[in-house]
């Protein structure tokens, strides 16, 4: 269910309403062919507006972009609307002798994390944040080393500090017989890294705390200074099971800047790869969750799915995780229309297989009473906490980027976007099988109606400027803020990843539950650290 | 229960015959770019390599592998493209068994313990290693067994450019496995840093920390590679070559 709609709030509506309301405080300015509304301010009437995009017309917290420009800090909040509302961008310039902003997360939580993430990497402080203090970087970091100001050098190794061997986080659990269980950052079989405490009682977990970021690879600041044909390859790397989604991002971001059409071919092809990730993607999802309930012959007939589909994708395009085929302007390769026929009908076995492996789960009782009522997320925790993806509409908050700001042809295609009403676990499993169901519908529709052509536009040209680019990825909603200096080479590369947003409603899930659902409910979440620690 | 057995059983056997036979199929691996002796015009070549993988070494056009990092820019978009192998058996030991605490005996052979340690790794590595437990690879056939605690693990893989904050966690995990012990670099990431590094959060590989003896390059290395290092942690496999051609190795002009 999407939220009841103001039917007269309309993007171009904007600036009018904004002028009657906050008079000379604000400069608005629309770009309706790129549909976003510029709303320029200072910092004492940030928080109204941002309150009043959130609350009355029902935008959707996207991202805190942060540039530290040579004379200014430029911060830059992002929200996006449904279908005719498209995106709304809040610019506010400080000084570089200013480094006090007021804090919107009190109104949008959403925004918690943006803030945290700013005050610790750029060094701003965010005024009435309840919570700042380490998070991307741990205890071992110098206080007052801000790796992503223009002056840290991203290459130049920097010297730690002595860590207190006996520190500890607070406690909030406090009675008697309580104590906090640590797992990770090695634990499990294959694990990504991350460290979780659990406030428990005994059998019973009362609070989870996560301790993330142990893989932060400073994505953002390497990235700086590096041409476009260099980041792409960040872009895909640093989430490589999502690889195509993030590239593509990427790429829609610089195409924008530079002002070139991508070839009707690539945006069909496009399309199809990026179904067939998701396709991939959840999968491997499910499988996850198999394993987690410990079901060795599910897990299994998922997993030969996932391995035929990793084997499809590289006989197809050279990579099995389609690395090296989105470039700016385009794709590397172009394909057979015969060969692609040919995948939509192998993805339709698979999907047969699938279809079978689902029906054998719903009536499985010991598999269900492991999902239901696990790790349940309600409607307006979504919502508070702007949660994307898969996560988001099994508890019923509908918002899927390709049908909200459509991009790459995605207007073009007929599709729906699955959603189940309890948010628990057994919800996320449904909608995980419902959308790999309508990804197979996608790549067939799209595979018998590809556009001839070319594949890649002739010209690239070297420009300045900045965009956003924005995909909806296999785990959700991604943003990628763009800027090119102008020397063609990148000068900030923001990644707002569906991991990220997803994090930071995790302890939502992970309260008061039995001890052994704790792996349950991390497979139902299926997140990505990498995608989400950067 | 009964319909979950049936449906296993009339799945059939899926797990690949490698090592006893080569594995064929299609899709099983990305390829590597081969070297090759120059004609002349090869300049375009070598600089569009992102990562310096590839090199002129007197009359050839070198690979390195610990640097390839599959962009196929070498062989996507240019007159000239270097060949791209479709093998898979890209396991090199890199250093020589000097000491005893690092021998694994024959008792190994048939009963390895694994642990694998993420060090900042993407996730495709990642997704490639739970391959190799799962039903086309199946590690368990060859006497290999992953192991959730690094007590009791022989061997060590570790995957990603080794970010600053696991520094301490694969310190600690390493001391904690027995000897003998041996280290396994999978991926790019994990041997030179690939594309992240080394930079001011992460090492730039795993040698920087703790000697790996055996690298697997790959960007992310396929499931059969995973299983070739394992197999050569054990001799049961000889090495690959970490460059192409084998006789420009130690030759290189960044070393």
């Amino acid at each position: 269910m999407e939220e009841p709609l103001n039917k007269t709030v309309k993007l171009i509506n904007l600036p009018e309403t904004i002028a009657s309301r906050w008079h000379s405080k604000v400069r608005v300015s629309l770009y309706p062919e790129k549909f976003i509304c510029l709303i320029e301010c200072n910092t004492d009437v940030l928080v109204e507006v941002c309150n009043w995009l959130f609350s009355e017309l029902r935008y959707r917290f996207a991202s805190l972009v942060v540039e530290d420009q040579p004379e200014k800090w430029l911060l830059r909040y992002i929200f996006y609307g449904a279908l005719e509302r498209g995106q709304v961008h809040i610019l506010c310039q400080l000084s570089k002798t200013e480094k006090i902003v007021p804090s919107i997360s009190n109104v949008i939580h959403a925004a918690d994390w943006h803030e945290r993430e700013a005050e610790d990497l750029f060094g701003l402080a965010f005024e009435e944040h309840p919570r700042l203090g380490d998070f991307i970087l741990h205890e071992e970091w110098p206080e007052g080393v801000n790796p992503m100001r223009t002056e840290f050098d991203s290459l130049k190794p920097y010297v730690h500090r002595e860590v207190d061997p006996e520190w500890k986080p607070v406690r909030i659990v406090q009675t008697p017989g309580a104590f906090m269980m640590p797992i990770g950052p090695v634990y499990s079989d294959f694990a990504e890294s991350a460290h979780f405490l659990l406030e428990t009682v005994g059998e019973d977990v009362i609070r989870t705390i996560p301790r993330l970021f142990y893989k932060y690879r400073g994505v953002e600041k390497i990235a700086e200074r590096k041409s476009v044909e260099h980041v792409i390859l960040l872009a895909e790397r640093f989430s490589g099971t999502s690889a195509f989604a993030h590239s593509l991002a990427f790429c829609q971001a610089v195409e924008d800047i530079a002002g070139v059409e991508v070839p009707e071919r690539a945006k069909s092809l496009r399309i199809l790869m990026a179904e067939l990730e998701r396709f991939r993607h959840h999968i491997a999802a499910i499988a996850g969750i198999c394993s987690s309930t410990a079901m060795a012959v599910p897990t299994s007939q998922a997993s030969i799915l996932e391995e035929e589909l990793l084997r499809l994708s590289c006989a197809l395009t050279g990579h099995r995780y389609l690395f090296g085929l989105n470039i700016p302007g385009g794709l590397s390769i172009d394909f057979d229309n015969d060969i692609l026929k040919n995948l939509a009908a192998t993805i339709n076995d698979v999907l047969q297989k699938l279809s079978e492996l689902k029906e054998m789960l719903c009536f499985s009782s010991s598999f269900l009473d492991r999902l239901e009522e696990v790790g349940t997320i309600s409607r307006e925790q979504a919502v508070s906490y702007g949660l994307v993806g898969p996560i988001a509409r099994a508890s019923n908050m509908i918002r899927d980027l390709r049908k909200v700001l459509p991009y790459s042809g995605y207007e073009k295609v007929d599709f729906i976007v699955p959603c189940e009403q309890e948010g628990d676990g057994y919800a996320r499993l449904r909608v995980l099988f419902s959308e790999a169901e309508q990804s197979a519908q996608i790549i067939n529709q799209v595979a018998f109606s590809l556009p001839s052509g070319p594949v890649v536009s002739p010209v690239f040209p070297i420009v300045h400027g900045s965009s956003l680019g924005w995909v909806e990825a296999p785990r959700g909603a991604a943003f990628h803020w763009v800027r090119l200096g102008e020397d063609g080479k990148v000068a900030r590369y923001r990644l707002t990843t569906p991991s990220f947003t997803n994090w930071h409603g995790f302890h939502l899930a992970a309260e008061d539950f039995a001890f052994q659902d704790f792996p349950i409910i991390m497979a139902t979440f299926g997140l990505s650290n990498a995608e989400c620690y950067r | 229960m009964n319909k979950w057995v049936l449906k296993g059983l009339k799945t059939g056997i899926k797990t690949t015959l490698y090592p006893d036979k080569e594995e064929t199929s299609p899709g099983i691996s990305p390829g590597l770019p081969q070297g090759k002796q120059t004609m002349g015009d090869e300049a375009q070549v070598v600089s569009r390599c992102p990562t310096q993988a590839l090199n002129h070494i007197k009359d050839m056009i070198s690979v390195d592998y610990r640097r390839c990092i599959h962009c196929f820019r070498c062989l996507r978009g240019i007159h000239n493209p270097v060949d791209w192998d479709k093998g898979y058996e890209w396991a090199v030991s890199i250093k020589e068994i000097d000491d005893a605490s690092r021998m694994l005996g024959k008792a190994f052979d048939h009963s390895l313990h694994i642990r694998f340690v993420d060090g900042g790794a993407c996730g495709a590595c990642i997704s490639e290693i739970e391959q190799i437990n799962k039903p086309y690879y199946n590690i368990h056939r060859l006497g290999f067994f992953i192991t959730p605690t690094p007590r009791e693990a022989d061997v060590l893989l570790v995957a990603g450019p080794v970010t600053d904050h696991m520094r301490l966690p694969i310190e600690k995990a390493y001391d904690a496995m027995p000897a003998p012990k041996r280290v396994i670099a999978i991926g790019t990431c994990a041997i030179s840093g690939g594309i992240f590094g080394p930079s001011f959060a992460s090492e730039g590989g795993i040698s920087n920390l703790i000697p790996a003896d055996i690298v697997v390059p790959g960007c992310p290395p396929p499931p059969l590679s995973i299983i070739h290092g394992l197999l050569l942690v054990v001799s049961r496999k000889p090495s690959a070559s970490l460059t192409s051609p084998k006789s420009t190795e130690g030759e290189r002009p960044h070393d």
